[in-house]
C-alpha cells in the first residue's frame, strides 16, 4: 500500500476535523443527532419530564401538549419520558451486540487469515453456514431456540452477525500477512502471537471499525423489529420497537402513540448511518462497503 | 469444468449447508438454556410431565442419536407435529406457503423493476441533483424499520384515505361465503382461474399495502447496490475509451455500462429475496397476512418448537435454492465463467 497518507493521524486532528465537518454537513448532522440521543441516554432522569413507568389512567391517551410533550399511552404513561429512557436500551443494544459480534468474529478471522490452510477452510465453511441464512431470519430462529427476551435477542443478533466480522478480519489479515514488516518481525524471531497482536491487529482494525459503525445502527433496527414482533424486549422494559408494538391497536386513532417511538428509531439510525458513511470516507477513502 | 459438474458440486454444497443450518438449530435448542421440554410444557411442570415430554421429543435417547434422527426426519421434510395446531408441521407450511410466495414474489419483481433503474440513474448522474435526491431518499428510507413503513402506510392509506383494506388476504364476506376455493394458494391467480373479477380485485387490494411495505423497505438496498456496481463499471477503461472515441454518452451508459452491470446484478436478486424473507416475518405480523412469517411469529410466541424449526428450515432452504438458481444463471450469462 503506497497510499499511507489516508491513514495519517494528522487527518483527524482537530483542525482537519472542523474542516471535514464543514465540508460534510450530513456528517455534522449525524454527530448532532447522535449526540442528542446519547445525551438522552446519559441524562435520562434529568431530561424526562415524568416517571417513564408511572401509570396514570386519568391521563390516558392524551395528545401532545405542554404537560405531555409527546402525549400519553393507553396506561397514561408519558411518551416523551419513555422515548428518552428508550435511548438507553437501544444504544446499549447496539453497543453490546456490535462489540460481542466483533469479539467473537475478529479473533476467528485473525486466526483463519493468519494460519490459513485447514484452519482457514474449516472456519470459513462454518461462517458460510451462518451466512446462508436469510438476514433477520437467523436471529429470529436463534431467539426462538434459546427463548424470547431482550438478552437472548441480543445474543442471537451477535451470533448471527459475527461471521461478517470474521470474513472482514480474514481478508484484511490476508493482505497484511504478506507485508514486508510482518516477514521482518517473523525473521527476527517474534512469536506468532506477538506478530498478530502488535503488527497485524492494529493495521486490520479500520475496516472492522467502519463496518461496526454501520452495523451498530442495523443492530438497533433489527432489535426493534424483534421487539415489535414480540420476541425481543418484554414489558416493563422500555424499548422503542416494543413501544410501537404496544401501540399497534391504538395508532389509527392516537397517532402519537407510535409516531414518536418510530421517529426516535429513525433519527438514531439515520444519525449513525450518516456518521458511518462519513467515517468510511475519513478512514478509508478508497474502500466501499459491499454490504 | 462442465456445467453439469458445476451444478452437481453446488447441489452438494447446498445439502451440506442445509445440514449445517439444521445442526445449528438443533444444537442451539439443546445446548443453550431454554430446553424444548420447557418450551413444550411451559412454566413449572411436574416431574411426570417432564418425563412424558422427554420421551415424546425423543430426549431420553443419547444426544448423537437424537441428532441423527432429527437430521434424517428433517431431510424427509418431517418436522413433527405442531404443538399448537396438532397437524404435521409440513402440512401447515404447505397451506401457508402460497400467501408468503404471493407477497414476496410480487415485492421482489417490483423492487427490482424500481430499484435497478433508480440506481442506474443515480450512478450516471453522479453527484448531480438526481443522484443526490435518490441517495437522500434511500439513506432516509434505510433508517426506517420495516414495521414503521407498514404502520405509516396503514395510517395514510387506510386511516386517512380509506383506499385499501387494513389486514388479511380477502374480505371476510368473500372468504366465508364458500364461493372461493384456493388452488394454487396465490389468491390473485386463483380468483382469475375461478373467473371471479370481484374476488380478483379484492385480493389485489389486500395485496397492495403489504407489498408496498416490503418493496419500500428493500428499495434502498437494491438502489444502493445497483449504484455502486454501475459506478464501478463506469470507471472501467473501456468505458473511458468509448467516451474518448466520441461515442454518444447515453449510448455508452445504457448500451455498454448497463449491460455489464446487469450481469452481476443477477446476484442482487438472490440477496433481495433473503431480505424479503426477513421482512415478510414483520410484514405478515403487521397485516395479519396468513403466511409463513406470521406462522413463525405465532409458533415462537406459543413455544411451538417443531413448527419454528420447520418453518425456519424451509425458509432457509428456499433462500439457498434461489441463490443456487441465481448462481447458475450468472454462470450461464457470463461468458468468462462459462469457459472456466
Amino acid at each position: 500500500m503506497s497510499d499511507m497518507s489516508a491513514h495519517d493521524p494528522a487527518m483527524i486532528q482537530p483542525r482537519g476535523l472542523a474542516a471535514f465537518l464543514r465540508r460534510r454537513p450530513l456528517f455534522a448532522f449525524g454527530i448532532a443527532g447522535l449526540a442528542t440521543i446519547v445525551a438522552c441516554a446519559l441524562f435520562a432522569p434529568f431530561i424526562a419530564t415524568h416517571d417513564p413507568v408511572a401509570i396514570n389512567f386519568a391521563d390516558k391517551l392524551v395528545g401532545p401538549s405542554a404537560e405531555h410533550l409527546f402525549g400519553t399511552d393507553n396506561l397514561g404513561r408519558d411518551i416523551f419520558s419513555r422515548v428518552v429512557y428508550g435511548a438507553r436500551t437501544s444504544l446499549l443494544i447496539g453497543a453490546i451486540v456490535t462489540a460481542l459480534a466483533i469479539a467473537i468474529g475478529a479473533p476467528l478471522g485473525l486466526l483463519a487469515g493468519y494460519f490459513g490452510g485447514k484452519t482457514d477452510a474449516f472456519m470459513m465453511r462454518g461462517c458460510d453456514v451462518f451466512l446462508a441464512f436469510p438476514p433477520l431470519l437467523l436471529p429470529i430462529a436463534i431467539t426462538a431456540a434459546i427463548g424470547t427476551g431482550l438478552l437472548n435477542a441480543m445474543i442471537a443478533l451477535a451470533i448471527s452477525w459475527f461471521p461478517w466480522y470474521a470474513r472482514i478480519m480474514r481478508s484484511s489479515v490476508l493482505r497484511i500477512r504478506s507485508e514486508l514488516y510482518v516477514d521482518a518481525a517473523r525473521a527476527m524471531g517474534v512469536s506468532h502471537g506477538r506478530v498478530m497482536v502488535r503488527h497485524i491487529v492494529p493495521n486490520a482494525m479500520t475496516p472492522i471499525i467502519v463496518q461496526g459503525s454501520l452495523d451498530f445502527s442495523y443492530t438497533i433496527l433489527a432489535a426493534a423489529s424483534l421487539s415489535f414482533i414480540g420476541i425481543g424486549a418484554q414489558p416493563p422494559q422500555i424499548e422503542w420497537g416494543l413501544m410501537a408494538s404496544q401501540a399497534r391497536s391504538l395508532f389509527m386513532d392516537f397517532w402519537w402513540t407510535v409516531t414518536f417511538p418510530g421517529l426516535a428509531i429513525f433519527v438514531t439510525v439515520l444519525s449513525i448511518n450518516l456518521i458511518g458513511d462519513g467515517l468510511r470516507d475519513l478512514l478509508d477513502p478508497r474502500g466501499s462497503s459491499t454490504r | 469444468m462442465t456445467l453439469g459438474s458445476y451444478i452437481g458440486r453446488r447441489l452438494l454444497m447446498l445439502v451440506i449447508i442445509l445440514a449445517g443450518v439444521i445442526t445449528i438449530t438443533f444444537f442451539l435448542s439443546r445446548v443453550l438454556p431454554g430446553s424444548p421440554v420447557e418450551m413444550m410444557i411451559g412454566y413449572r411442570p411436574t416431574a411426570e410431565e417432564i418425563e412424558a415430554a422427554k420421551i415424546e421429543l425423543g430426549l431420553d435417547k443419547s444426544l448423537p442419536v437424537q441428532y441423527l434422527s432429527f437430521l434424517v426426519d428433517a431431510a424427509r421434510g418431517d418436522f413433527g407435529k405442531s404443538l399448537s395446531t396438532g397437524r404435521p408441521v409440513i402440512e401447515d407450511i404447505g397451506q401457508r406457503a402460497g400467501a408468503t410466495l404471493e407477497l414476496t414474489f410480487t415485492s421482489m419483481v417490483l423492487v427490482l423493476l424500481i430499484g435497478i433503474p433508480l440506481g442506474v440513474i443515480s450512478a450516471v448522474n453522479r453527484e448531480k441533483p438526481a443522484d443526490q435526491f435518490v441517495r437522500a431518499v434511500s439513506i432516509a428510507g434505510a433508517a426506517l424499520p420495516v414495521f414503521m413503513v407498514g404502520i405509516l402506510l396503514q395510517m395514510l392509506f387506510e386511516g386517512q384515505l380509506g383506499w385499501f383494506p387494513l389486514q388479511g388476504r380477502l374480505s371476510s364476506s368473500l372468504l366465508f361465503d364458500g364461493s372461493f376455493e384456493p388452488r394454487t394458494g396465490l389468491y390473485v391467480i386463483d380468483s382469475l382461474i375461478a373467473g371471479s373479477w370481484s374476488t380478483f380485485f379484492d385480493a389485489l387490494a389486500h395485496l397492495v399495502l403489504p407489498v408496498a411495505t416490503l418493496t419500500l423497505s428493500t428499495l434502498p438496498l437494491v438502489t444502493r447496490i445497483t449504484r455502486n456496481m454501475m459506478m464501478e463499471v463506469l470507471e472501467e477503461e473501456y468505458i473511458r475509451t468509448a467516451h474518448a472515441y466520441g461515442v454518444r454518452a447515453s449510448y455508452v451508459h445504457y448500451r455498454y455500462a448497463l449491460r455489464a452491470t446487469l450481469i452481476p446484478l443477477i446476484t442482487v436478486a438472490g440477496l433481495t429475496y433473503g431480505y424479503m424473507l426477513g421482512g415478510t416475518v414483520v410484514v405478515e405480523f403487521i397485516f395479519d397476512w396468513p403466511g409463513l412469517g406470521g406462522y413463525l411469529v405465532r409458533s415462537i410466541s406459543r413455544n411451538d418448537f417443531p413448527a419454528t424449526v420447520g418453518v425456519t428450515t424451509v425458509l432457509a432452504a428456499s433462500y439457498l435454492l434461489i441463490n443456487l438458481v441465481v448462481d447458475l444463471l450468472y454462470h450461464a450469462v457470463d461468458p468468462r465463467l462459462r469457459n472456466t
